[in-house]
């Protein structure tokens, strides 16, 4: 009784299809955009920096991910590798027309990414499965040597890891040292919601459904009419952008540096667990992966200490290689549409309750 | 210009002055091919058998080498440690598939491959809570010397020729078993056709758990080779992620494909590091490999040696 749809009658085509159509979902997303709005007046510098910001910029990388996993059914491994590819574009992209504005940057690098993904994407128009994982690898492996050893991706800077330049908008640092933690949380806050939108968009849009067609039957969707290899090229370049913006986020806007190491094969891994975890072919799942993945290492290593334990740094770290594991694999068993499937059974029981039928 | 004078001509000259140095290269790569080929080969097992692509392979090299080294250096002799560890590894077999595997039939091959990802994982943590994440000599009487051959101009380690000899061994070993033994016969069959072989009365849990547990087996030697060479560590799985690549240049189904990409994969790192390297700022080791899977993944996807069949789109 807590959830309905009743009683919210639709009386235009415009309402009819609404992006949410329910207007208790429409109230409790308010209220979410009201939340991440306030968060920067009342809640601790840390929690700005170090919790929000990351999870944030994991989000758009883990929709970015899903878009291609969750909705084509094209798996990469080379998801890390298309952060860095963003972040370093970025950085050229900032520093050679330090005039542009910075959103700018950081969306000409997203094109940039999605190009590089296009090309890496080209194998699978002929291979898919673990096949396609093989030839991700080799985007992984292959972008991340380039960034380290061609100088010219780094301003032939000698340390070969060179910081951001620090950009205003409208006044106020966003990147950079300076800029205050507030306002680098709303300009990636900007890029979330922004992209969100876009990616809700994307999937119940023609495109979408052709990426849906092909995840789940290639030959009867080409007997429809949809064209295979420009489906899944649209997927890889899309998923690209995403990734690429993330990257150039993360460097600009977290770490503060343009380096290699940030964006190795563990952190393809670690966005591949977040689209399992948080749910295949959900948006909302994104999120949902993104915060528990980013969260959890760091409630792991601070619960020790709440019940008087004093657990070791690295056997820490091994429990949560551990766990990650595990739980990979219970989901993958259990209940393969992740947390956004438990979140609508929960929302179906709040339909019903206090009722059993 | 004077790049292509330095790709095309420079290399292959520095090759016919030297062709000494370049057998050493030649050979040493071969002997890290042979590595990757032990790798390969445990890819290659599960997947014929399961048609599951076991992306834990190399961190299974990782958690037997571990336990093998663990148990050495609490005070255990090698043939007693060796038996453990495999007795730990068919043990590992066996949890797999109750736990995992046998909730995944009938489920896609992504997704199984997925759940790999996740067992890899959970070994790696698993195997360094135990034994802890230090880099641990491993010495097992290995010979570790270098021999020197035609007149003293070849160097070669014997620790890498003993290597070459136990793959050699283990390979004949196994397609002997393949060939004339009944499990080996109920390995092909559920190869072939899971359902035909279940119809004809092959047990396909007990296959699949042999098949880890073979796999275990050979993921052990392949440990106890690597660190030898290395010290057993972490990075043994990074490493071992490069048999990827071999099965793709080998074919995922075929035994003598997943021995032959591996030296050539190996061999062909090694000149283009030393040969070709500097001329792209070096180490190009780490993806030459991937490339070369890359290319072959778009001109010829079956590999070298894999079945014509496979899912193509």
């Amino acid at each position: 009784m807590l959830y309905r749809e009743a009683g919210d009658f639709k009386t235009s085509y415009a309402k009819d299809q609404a992006l949410i159509p329910i207007r208790q979902d429409r109230t409790m997303l308010y209220i979410c955009i009201a939340i991440a709005l306030v968060l920067p007046f009342v809640a601790s510098d840390y929690f700005l920096g170090s919790i929000a910001i990351p999870v944030l910029i994991m989000v758009i990388a883990a929709i970015g991910l899903n878009l291609l996993l969750g909705f084509c059914g094209q798996i990469s491994l080379g998801s890390g590798a298309f952060m860095a590819a963003g972040a370093y574009m970025a950085y050229k992209f900032a520093t050679a027309f330090p005039w542009m504005p910075m959103p700018v940057s950081i969306i000409l690098a997203g094109i940039a990414t999605a190009l590089i993904g296009l090309a890496f994407g080209l194998p699978a128009v002929r291979i898919k499965g673990f096949y396609l994982a093989v030839a991700t690898l080799a985007a992984q492996f292959f972008l991340l040597w380039l960034f380290t050893h061609v100088p010219w991706f780094v301003n032939y800077s000698i340390s070969g890891v060179p910081t951001p330049p620090p950009t205003t908008v409208l006044g106020v640092y966003v990147t950079g040292a300076d800029a205050p933690n507030w306002a680098k949380y709303l300009f990636v806050l900007a890029f979330c919601a922004g992209l969100t939108w876009v990616a809700y968009n994307l999937v119940r849009s023609r495109i979408g459904r052709t990426w849906m067609a092909i995840r789940d039957m290639d030959i009867a969707a080409e007997l429809i009419g949809i064209r295979p290899l420009w489906t899944k090229l649209t997927a890889f370049a899309i998923s690209s952008f995403y990734c690429g913006i993330a990257g150039a986020l993360w460097s600009f806007c977290f770490i503060n540096t343009v380096e290699p190491t940030a964006f190795d094969i563990n952190r393809s891994f670690q966005i591949l667990f977040m689209v399992i975890i948080g749910g295949l072919g959900s948006i909302l799942g994104s999120y949902f992966g993104a915060i528990f993945i980013t969260l959890f290492p760091i409630l792991l290593n601070s619960a020790p200490a709440w019940f008087g334990l004093d657990i070791p740094g690295n056997i820490i770290t091994n429990l949560e290689f551990m766990i990650f594991g595990a739980m990979i694999v219970f989901f993958l068993i259990a209940e393969p549409n992740g947390l956004a499937r438990l979140w609508q059974l929960g929302k179906e029981k709040l339909r019903l309750w206090p009722f059993p039928h | 210009m004077e790049f292509f004078t330095d790709f095309f001509v420079g290399p292959i000259m520095e090759m016919v002055k030297a062709p000494e140095f370049l057998a050493e290269v030649a050979i040493a790569g071969l002997m890290s091919g042979v590595m990757y080929s032990l790798v390969g080969l445990g890819f290659v097992l599960i997947f014929k058998a399961s048609g599951i692509f076991n992306f834990a392979q190399g961190i299974m090299v990782l958690f037997a080498a571990l336990n093998f080294v663990g148990l050495m250096d609490s005070g255990v002799h090698p043939i007693i440690a060796f038996v453990a560890t495999l007795v730990i590894m068919t043990l590992l077999a066996m949890a797999i598939e109750k736990l995992v595997l046998r909730h995944l039939v009938n489920q896609s091959q992504l997704i199984l491959f997925m759940s790999t990802i996740g067992i890899a994982f959970f070994l790696e943590g698993f195997g360094e809570l135990i034994w802890g994440g230090n880099v641990r000599p491993l010495h097992v009487g290995i010979p570790d010397d270098v021999i020197f051959i035609a007149n003293g101009s070849i160097l070669i380690q014997e620790a890498d020729l003993f290597a070459g000899v136990t793959a050699a061994f283990l390979v004949t070993i196994l397609a002997l078993g393949f060939r004339y033994t009944a499990v080996g016969r109920a390995l092909r069959a559920v190869a072939d056709d899971h359902q035909a072989a279940l119809s004809v009365g092959i047990p396909l849990n007990h296959i699949w758990i042999i098949v880890w547990a073979v796999a275990g087996f050979v993921a052990l030697v392949a440990g106890i080779m690597w660190g030898t060479k290395l010290g057993v560590q972490f990075s043994i799985s990074i490493v071992a992620l490069k048999a990827l690549p071999v099965l793709i240049l080998g074919g995922f189904t075929s035994i003598p494909g997943a021995i032959i990409g591996g030296l050539i994969i190996g061999m062909g790192e090694k000149i283009a590091e030393v040969y070709w390297g500097a001329l792209f700022g070096g180490a190009i080791e780490e993806w030459f490999a991937y490339i070369v899977a890359l290319i072959f993944l778009l001109f010829r996807p079956q590999g070298l040696f894999g079945d014509k069949i496979i899912d193509r789109v």
